[in-house]
């Protein structure tokens, strides 16, 4: 089960090597990409911030938690730290299994789960400033008022 | 044994440090801690009301105990990915 975050480029084929079963027939694969616009906003880049032995710990109780939900093959999980230009990969999640539907449940569940659960945070950085972002789908978010969760 | 606590992203700037040590008071909990904590950092206040806790990197509720040696971590709603 590859688990990892880094301040090194995310490489979406080491993630598909590593979940690669001869008996699995599909192979889902998802690329959280920074994204060059947020609320009408142009962002110039992002810096991410992590607690990184918490975050490495919370998705591998993610991922073995998909493997055994899905009847997974395998899952890797990895996230990205510091800076990140546009274009670049955030977060990759690989999951393989014998057949496509339980992949493509997983990665979906997985994904979701990540962005409520692994302390990682980002910040945006415009032209004119910059803010750490309250993920609306964050554990916790539910006690904040309904300004900070959007809708 | 002190209690080490940790800081991340806004708040740790908010704070201007992403570690401190304390003295660990006997039956400390997580709210007990913060109380501390606010005391010596107000600016902390303002992030309570949406604020996680971990001890030892699992996520705890408030009145989770906070043993010596442990590790604390106050954590912003996350938005990785």
């Amino acid at each position: 089960m590859l688990i990892r975050v880094t301040p090194e480029r995310l490489n979406p084929e080491e993630a598909i090597e590593a979940v690669r079963r001869d008996e699995a027939g599909a192979v889902d694969v998802f690329l959280g990409v920074v994204r060059n616009t947020n609320k009408g906003r142009a962002v110039d880049h992002l810096v991410y911030d992590a607690y990184p032995s918490m975050a490495e710990k919370t998705m591998r109780e993610l991922a073995e938690e998909a493997v055994e939900r899905f009847d997974l093959a395998d899952s890797a999980v990895l996230h990205r730290t510091g800076r990140l230009e546009i274009g670049e990969t955030s977060l990759l999640v690989a999951v393989s299994a014998g057949h496509r539907a339980a992949t493509f449940e997983a990665g979906h569940w997985l994904v979701n789960e990540i962005k409520r659960r692994v302390p990682v945070w980002k910040k945006e950085v415009w032209a004119d400033g910059e803010e750490w972002i309250e993920g609306p789908e964050s554990l916790g978010m539910e006690r904040a008022p309904a300004t900070m969760r959007g809708s | 044994m002190a209690i080490t606590v940790l800081f991340f992203a806004s708040l740790a700037e908010a704070v201007g440090k992403r570690e401190l040590s304390l003295a660990h008071v006997a039956g400390d909990t997580v709210a007990s801690v913060r109380e501390r904590l606010v005391a010596e950092h107000p600016q902390i206040a303002e992030f309570t009301e949406t604020l996680l806790y971990a001890v030892d990197e699992e996520y705890a509720e408030e009145d989770a105990p906070v043993p010596a040696g442990a590790t604390l971590a106050l954590i912003p709603p996350v938005s990785g990915g």
